[in-house]
């Protein structure tokens, strides 16, 4: 469904990702992992069009995507939520979900949408009228999910979404993740530093390492290599 | 008691009118984080659309009328909303990834720009602005000598700030632009056209401007090239001093300078009646930086 070819983007001078290759089958759940600095934000960022590549090409359903803006690639159904969340803070919930359906005009298919939403994360219908930024950062994370679904993505790219969650809530976030994939038959490209629990979910998974793929492979696979096991998953 | 409602009402009426100037500062400093000098001299081409207008109009419709005054006042708000939205697209767009000081900067050159062109075009003397609102008979309500000309512009003022309340909290495009004031980039994550939403937001600000030059003109019927920089300074001084970027702020700066100028003016001294506004706004600023209604701004890091 996504197919990265040879993606170069430059900071200025600075060179931070160098040519890299990636393939996400319609359906899947595929991981990035990498340390800080690695490149995995700035790959989701090319893809959803807030960085522009410097060159490569970024093929999405056949059509090639790199350097169009946000917007356009939104209405193709890519949706991303972006590391650290970016609710709007002084929007209500309802708002904050209502933008996320922004460009879906039919208001059968948005109202179907919300309840989706909301059977998926209750939570988010007790809170609908509160200001988002009054949520819990659970709560907040929820939403942007939400969020982001309200667009009636086919193809969903998470940022970190276990970021700074206790382990409870972490564990939550990840069988969501799960139940929306199996739900909607929505592919999905994951990056997580929490790279075991993002690898047990995935299928395939891609290791970056200051701006090049190091390793790929079937994520079971991946879960045993040494190399990954010291570096990423905590433990020889 | 009598003349304190009167200056009362002079101030509350010249003080709607800065309010609508105000909302367009703060509006777009909400959204792009500049303030757009240019803002004053659009007060200014409404207040000249009606004039040119005005001759027009009355073929169709007979001057002076209500009718007609809104007729008027629709056709120089569409058109400095238009402008504004160009003024945007011509000047600021291309400029949308430079240092915020180059912006401002572009923002002063479009001013003094429009200010000289319009001294070309429509000569530098002063106009007088035609009667296009029938005055009503002076009422008096227990001495009170009320012209019917400040209600309208109050009332006009009202209905004006109560539709962009409306449009800012209720509608999609509002809410699109509280999302893209509070976070462009993830905004642009949920489909929205920041380009477009900052257009609007650019040809909301100036049409309200525009609504502003004409009950300007009505009220004080002398129009030249250069009556928007004071206006618009004071305007500005509203916005900040309501706290930038809060809407409810511009129209309380609007309202609180314009009362307070009159009074000052009318009991005190009418010399130092432009300097008023400066001093509110120091005064202010020494106590609440963020401006009265204003949220403090946390640096991003």
């Amino acid at each position: 469904m996504l197919e990265i070819k040879n993606l170069t983007v430059n900071y200025g001078a600075i060179c931070a990702l160098h040519g890299i290759f990636l393939s996400v089958p319609a359906g899947s759940i595929v991981t990035l992992i990498g340390s800080n600095g690695a490149g995995k934000t700035t790959t989701l960022k090319a893809i959803s069009g807030l960085l522009r590549p410097n060159s490569g090409e970024i093929l999405y359903a056949g059509r090639n995507i790199a350097g169009l803006p946000p917007h356009a690639i939104v209405a193709g159904g890519l949706s991303h939520v972006p590391e650290g969340r970016m609710i709007f803070a002084n929007l209500s919930v309802r708002e904050n979900l209502q933008m996320g359906a922004y460009l879906v005009r039919d208001k059968k298919a948005m109202r179907q949408e919300l309840e989706f939403v909301f059977a998926t994360f209750p939570r988010l219908q007790e809170r609908e009228r509160q200001i988002a930024g009054t949520l819990s950062g659970g709560e907040q994370q929820m939403l942007a999910i939400g969020r982001a679904l309200m667009s009636q993505p086919k193809f969903l790219m998470l940022d970190e979404p276990s970021l700074g969650l206790a382990p409870l809530l972490v564990k939550t976030i990840f069988e969501k993740i799960v139940e929306i994939n199996r739900a909607r038959g929505l592919t999905i490209l994951l990056v997580e530093q929490n790279a075991n629990r993002a690898l047990e979910i995935s299928q395939f998974g891609y290791v970056l390492e200051t701006g090049k793929i190091t390793l790929q492979d079937n994520a079971a696979t991946l879960r045993q290599n040494p190399q990954v096991r010291s570096a990423y998953l905590g433990g020889g | 008691m009598t003349e304190f409602l009167q200056q009362l009402i002079n101030g509350l009426a010249f003080g709607s009118i800065l309010a609508l100037i105000a909302i367009g500062y703060t509006m777009v400093y909400g959204i792009l984080r500049f303030i757009n000098f240019a803002h004053g001299d659009i007060f200014m081409l409404g207040a000249f659309a009606g004039f040119y207008l005005a001759p027009k109009i009355a073929a169709l419709i007979p001057l002076p009328s209500i009718a007609g005054t809104l007729v008027v006042l629709g056709i120089s708000m569409a058109l400095c909303a238009g402008l504004g939205g160009l003024i945007e697209r011509l000047a600021y767009r291309p400029l949308r990834k430079r240092p915020k000081l180059t912006v401002l900067i572009t923002a002063i050159g479009v001013s003094l720009f429009i200010e000289y062109a319009g001294q070309f075009f429509f000569g530098a003397a002063p106009k007088k602005f035609p009667d296009i609102l029938p005055v009503w008979q002076v009422t008096r309500i227990g001495g009170l000598s009320l012209n019917s000309n400040q209600l309208v512009v109050l009332g006009v003022s009202l209905v004006l700030l109560l539709a962009l309340r409306f449009i800012v909290l209720k509608t999609k495009i509002g809410t699109a632009m509280r999302a893209v004031s509070f976070n462009p980039e993830a905004a642009a994550l949920m489909g929205v056209n920041t380009d477009h939403v900052i257009s609007f937001t650019f040809a909301l600000g100036s049409a309200l401007a525009a609504a502003a030059g004409i009950l300007w003109a009505i009220n004080y019927p002398s129009i030249d090239p250069l009556m928007g920089i004071l206006p618009g300074l004071k305007a500005f001084v509203a916005a900040v001093l309501g706290g930038i970027g809060s809407l409810p702020g511009a129209a309380l700066g609007g309202i609180i300078i314009g009362v307070t100028e009159t009074l000052v003016s009318g009991y005190i001294s009418s010399t130092y009646r432009d300097a008023i506004a400066f001093a509110v706004l120091i005064l202010i600023l020494l106590v609440k930086p963020s401006g009265l209604l204003g949220k403090k701004e946390i640096e991003k890091v």
